[in-house]
């Protein structure tokens, strides 16, 4: 791989706001080989029906406008572009979007939560736009529950010296099918937080991609699942960075525990011949709790300027340490209450990052009522 | 009167035999020093004992007070009054040691400790051993350096008052103020009569300040030799040359 050369990552090579531009996948394509295509309901080939719901509702901070809009509203697709057929077909498809706007220099004073509850029938799409302008700071919670098969795209535009702080919860249904893609788009000395939670939904196959126009943006991407018996649960994560000095850190966690329980974690960071002086790190373990779950894990971090002020990525997956649980045992503390210390503790310093309480709480709860299954 | 009898006790690691017949009784109120060369089995017999399960014993027994310690589980031999110090105490990230000590207290007294009573405890404990408060927050040995393990270890001996505390090596790589503050805690531990040591060691060093009453000496898996503190002088001056001969 030569400095001068493109990257050579053939994952995203399509980018277009056309559903025709993207064939209908296989399952043998690099991006979907690890997605079970039988158990998208038909949303990979057109052959979804319509007719489901899923409710949108909006709880706003004060200094936050939210609007409902039509598909022709300058603002979307501004900031995004789809990378992939399902990703395509959301685009394409929607009615009705949702603009969230933070005025420039706004700083809320409390987290806005978009509540997206799906009340079961056909396929629905959805496409929401958060757009941060300069210098304003805001926290977006979105909480994804019910039963639903839903395909969205979600644009966050950070404008320059903004902070977003994102928390998105996929709290699903057990027959839940979820695809998604989020997108940050930032500006120049924007910091963008993104913490995904997915716990529930038979298939959850969520992408988080970030790219930046200006030097001196930060991203931080943290994610943490619980894949149950015959669950599903896929991230596939892309950094692209295009312009010099901008850092991203990745840290990914997932336990999974019953038979056929899959998680899937792509990190894809892209690191380009003008993007000198990039500060990058991705992390992905996974704690394999009982036979018959599997994780796969592909880190791919490419690098095409020789000037970068860090770069590196990890990737393991395996099961408790018996040591761990041997100290903990010979202190007296029994088994399963070894056991959950430390898992809790696996994911202790990634919850802590959690900075709305309430989320935070609640997916201690979750996490505690995972362990308790 | 609590007492530890080992009676004829084979160990095995992936079909090698390690221990091969050892015979060890330690009561309250005793300190016994088990000394021998690297490799000879000490450190088996500490962790065979404590149930770890890397460890296969393939025959002999173990009681505590005339309870088969062998047919428990790892925690339940702690919560029965066993305790192992030991020598390499693994790294448990993200679980914090005020977590941890907590729970262990709470699992091996049977209840919770109340939260104020227990705060107190901890800190009158980790000031006796000049551990930093702030340790308490953090995880669990976890950048720790050696000593500081290795007081932590002897921190949890104070809280959890074991039976029998087996010490494995506790006193390796540790400098002499930090033998003297660890030394000085197993002394604490074992004034009260109502608890036995046993002290497996390579050096004599820690002798100087832990006295034993007995001293075994440790070579091909059991124990060839037993005297009383003239043994370890004997060790000092002549090392373990003519026993690890004898066994080879």
């Amino acid at each position: 791989m030569g400095l001068d050369s493109k990257p050579s990552s053939t994952l995203h090579g399509t980018a277009s706001h056309d559903l025709a531009d993207f064939p209908v996948p296989t399952g043998r394509e690099e991006n979907w080989r690890f997605t079970p295509l039988s158990r998208l309901r038909g949303l990979h080939d057109g052959t979804a029906a319509g007719s489901g719901t899923v409710v949108v509702n909006v709880d706003a901070a004060p200094e936050v406008t939210v609007e409902t809009v039509g598909r022709d509203d300058p603002r979307i697709g501004r900031a995004f572009v789809p990378a992939d057929r399902v990703s395509a077909q959301a685009f394409t498809s929607f009615e009705k979007a949702t603009v969230i706007t933070v005025p420039k220099e706004a700083v809320t004073t409390r987290p806005t939560v978009v509540t997206l509850r799906g009340e079961g029938g056909g396929a629905v799409y959805g496409h929401v736009v958060v757009a941060v302008e300069p210098l304003a700071e805001a926290v977006v919670v979105f909480d994804h529950q019910g039963s639903a098969v839903y395909a969205d795209n979600v644009e966050f535009v950070v404008g320059d010296g903004a902070t977003l702080k994102v928390v998105s919860l996929q709290d699903w249904a057990d027959d839940a099918v979820h695809v998604s893609q989020h997108h940050a788009h930032l500006g120049k000395d924007a910091t963008y937080k993104s913490f995904v939670v997915t716990l529930g939904g038979d298939l959850v196959r969520l992408s988080p991609s970030v790219s930046y126009t200006g030097r001196g943006a930060d991203a931080d991407l943290s994610g943490l699942y619980f894949a149950d018996a015959g669950q599903h649960i896929e991230h596939r994560l892309l950094v692209d960075h295009t312009v010099p000095d901008c850092r991203s850190n990745v840290d990914y966690r997932g336990a999974l525990q019953g038979d056929d329980a899959h998680a899937v974690w792509i990190g894809d960071v892209i690191i380009r011949v003008e993007a000198t002086g990039t500060d990058t790190y991705e992390l992905n373990r996974n704690l394999l709790l009982t036979d018959g779950a599997r994780a796969d894990s592909v880190p791919n971090l490419e690098i095409l300027t020789g000037e970068v002020a860090g770069a590196g990525h990890a990737s393991a997956s395996g099961r408790l340490d018996d040591e761990h649980l041997f100290y903990l045992q010979a202190r007296g503390i029994p088994y399963d209450e070894a056991r959950r210390l430390v898992i809790r503790g696996f994911f202790a310093q990634l919850i802590q990052k959690i900075e709305v309480d309430e989320i935070r709480e609640r997916v201690l709860g979750a996490v505690e009522a995972e362990l308790g299954s | 009167m609590s007492t530890l009898e080992i009676r004829d006790l084979h160990v095995a690691v992936e079909d090698k035999e390690i221990l091969r017949g050892v015979n060890l009784t330690v009561r309250a109120g005793e300190t016994h020093a088990l000394m021998g060369p690297n490799g000879s089995g000490k450190s088996t017999l500490a962790y065979a004992v404590a149930g770890h399960p890397k460890y296969t014993i393939t025959s002999g027994t173990v009681t505590l007070d005339g309870e088969d310690v062998l047919s428990m589980s790892v925690d339940e031999r702690a919560r029965a009054g066993l305790f192992l110090a030991m020598q390499y105490p693994v790294e448990v990230p993200g679980v914090s040691v005020s977590n941890f000590l907590r729970s262990a207290v709470t699992a091996v007294r049977g209840e919770a400790p109340k939260l104020r009573v227990f705060t107190k405890e901890l800190k009158e404990g980790m000031d006796a051993l000049s551990i930093d408060p702030a340790f308490a927050q953090r995880n669990l040995n976890e950048g720790f350096s050696g000593g500081e393990k290795k007081r932590h270890e002897i921190l949890q001996l104070e809280l959890l008052k074991p039976k029998i505390a087996i010490l494995d090596e506790t006193d390796s790589g540790l400098d002499v103020d930090a033998l003297r503050v660890v030394s000085e805690g197993v002394n604490r531990f074992g004034a009260s009569g109502e608890t036995g040591v046993l002290l497996i060691t390579h050096y004599t060093r820690i002798l100087r300040y832990v006295k034993p009453d007995f001293v075994h000496v440790f070579a091909g898996g059991r124990v060839v030799e037993e005297g009383g503190p003239e043994l370890a002088d004997q060790l000092e001056a002549e090392g373990y040359e003519r026993y690890t001969k004898a066994t080879a």
